[in-house]
């Protein structure tokens, strides 16, 4: 294939990943959106092999069979509370895979100029702290590491000193962009390190922010690749990430009311506690709970990332679905920091089939907070913290919350009386209003489900 | 000065603000599927990795790196299309009440 016809059916790829992403915005249409987008990718690919430039076949072929095999099985095996993990897994996937393409490029032919060589730079150190950054949200995600925020003294020195390092060894390269030269390799090193410690320091509940920020990184090494081999496809679907993945940020960061410079260096939770709140809390079994429940005509399950470790979304459904038959209106208010990732609650909702139009965001479910009888909070704390209205000395303070306080009565479901992620202590809990519904998530709703039903 | 990063320059501020646009508006529901659906379009990456893997020339390195670029992007685009195509499988609209008779 000539270049022209090359570049054309670039084209055509954009225009796909463009309609996709575009159809990705409205349930109706975002399964036909991402086919579009998985289409623009295959013309993308097929139009690459077939251009004059690829000559050799086999390693294209032995590598390609083997990363198709790995994705699509890692696809279809991966447990859906676990997505934030491979979410994680396919950032850092693509970091590495655009920090590898920048650097084959400085064994292109001759001399790399000073653009290509900076471009090569910034896609190596781009795409290498996205690689190790999304490898220690793994961790952290899988629980291989400690989840929470990690702080020492002297890191912000440290992350500076590295910095610093990095800008000099760049440098450096750049006088002489030989492939084979040290300060390459020092780029190298330093990027991967400031990767880990970007993110080590950054705790459980502020992952949302991480993974969409990793997310965004991955598009932006992507383009950064893109400048290197002078590719314009690489360069356009590589920033139409980079911006999706900063929107979705600033989503994030607006729902706790912190800045991103904020999430990204405060060490959040590590060793900070509000005001302790002194009361006495309300416990209730799944008898009188269920007695109550089966009384109520509007019921609102708010959901947390304690739903997601008890497993408990398909008892939730099923809860909520019995009391639909009794009659009862049933909504599941979901704040948009819920969970790990972006969204969370939303696919372990869709994946024991509760309808999305049953799934109400924060700003809708409020203002008709009154009117809900029983407010059923699963493994959620923060996100339902009254103190971020109230109390101007807690950490979250600021913070939209779903005010779950203002519903005519609340269950919280909770493991046992620890406090909350961030180490907030929840004067939610000491509510009038407010039962305690203690023991595991699922083995809670599924005493309720059986008492419903007795 | 040659032209040819001015021009790429351009088509990358143009994209971003195209991103922009586009992303600005989708509700929190499908945040899980635009991300990982996003992060398949970052494996467009696998372009250049085959670019870099195929050549042929007398740089091993190249081709050694390029190999494994093409592993990775595989996997990443793959993965990415097929997850995000499993998740929003799940997404279902309420099936409207059976009419009465």
């Amino acid at each position: 294939m000539p270049p022209l016809a090359v570049n054309l059916a670039y084209i055509a790829a954009a225009v796909l990943f463009v309609l996709g992403l575009k159809m990705l915005g409205s349930p109706a249409t975002a399964r036909r959106g991402n086919a579009l987008s998985a289409g623009g990718m295959l013309i993308a690919v097929v139009a690459t092999l077939l251009s004059e430039g690829i000559v050799e076949w086999h390693w294209i072929a032995i590598s390609a069979l083997a990363g198709a095999l790995v994705g699509a099985l890692a696809s279809r095996l991966v447990a859906m509370t676990a997505m934030p993990e491979m979410v994680a897994l396919f950032n850092g996937s693509g970091g590495i895979a655009s920090l590898l393409v920048g650097w084959a490029a400085l064994f292109g032919s001759g001399e790399a100029g000073a653009f290509t060589a900076a471009t090569v730079l910034l896609s190596v150190a781009i795409g290498g702290l996205t690689f190790t950054g999304s490898l220690v949200a793994w961790g952290k995600l899988a629980e291989a590491l400690p989840s929470g925020a990690l702080l020492f003294p002297g890191q912000r020195f440290l992350n500076g000193a590295l910095l610093a390092a990095l800008a000099v060894c760049a440098m450096l390269f750049m006088l002489d962009p030989a492939p084979d030269s040290p300060y390459f390799i020092a780029v190298l090193a330093i990027a991967g390190l400031l990767g880990v410690m970007a993110v080590v320091p950054i705790g459980g509940a502020d992952m949302p922010v991480v993974i969409s920020l990793l997310n965004s990184y991955s598009g932006l090494a992507a383009c950064a690749a893109g400048f290197a081999i002078n590719n314009n496809v690489l360069i356009v679907s590589g920033s139409l990430v980079g911006a999706a993945g900063i929107i979705l940020t600033n989503i994030m960061c607006k729902a706790m009311n912190r800045s991103l410079a904020n999430v990204l260096f405060s060490g959040f939770g590590a060793g900070k506690a509000g005001a302790q709140v002194e009361g006495e809390v309300k416990p209730i079994d799944a008898d009188d709970a269920a007695l109550i429940l089966e009384a109520a005509s509007a019921v609102a399950f708010v959901p947390g990332y304690g739903m997601a470790v008890a497993q408990a979304q398909h008892v939730v459904q099923e809860l909520g679905e019995l009391l639909e038959e009794n009659g009862a209106e049933v909504t599941y208010a979901i704040h948009p920091v819920a969970g790990r990732m972006p969204g969370h609650m939303n696919v372990l909702l869709a994946e024991a089939n509760v309808p999305y139009d049953q799934l109400v965001e924060m700003e809708d479910v409020n203002p008709r907070m009154a009117a809900i009888d029983v407010a059923v909070v699963i493994g959620a704390n923060d996100v339902v913290n009254p103190s971020a209205r109230n109390d101007e000395g807690s950490p979250i303070y600021g913070m939209p919350i779903i005010d779950v306080d203002q519903a005519r009565t609340v269950f919280v479901l909770k493991r046992s009386m620890a406090s909350g992620f961030a180490g907030v202590d929840n004067p939610l809990f000491f509510g009038d209003n407010v039962r305690m519904l203690f023991g595991d998530a699922k083995a809670s709703i599924a005493s309720v489900i059986a008492s419903l039903k007795g | 000065m040659e032209l040819v990063p001015v021009y790429l320059a351009f088509i990358l501020v143009l994209s971003i603000f195209l991103g922009f646009e586009l992303i600005a508006k989708v509700p929190a529901t499908l945040h899980t599927p635009l991300m990982s659906g996003a992060n398949a379009i970052s494996g467009i990456t696998v372009v250049g990795a085959l670019l870099a893997a195929g050549t042929g020339g007398p740089a091993w390195m190249a081709t050694l790196l390029g190999s494994a670029a093409v592993f990775f992007a595989t996997l990443n685009v793959v993965g990415g299309y097929l997850v995000t195509d499993r998740m929003l499988g799940m997404f279902r609209r309420r099936q409207p009440p059976p009419k009465p008779d």
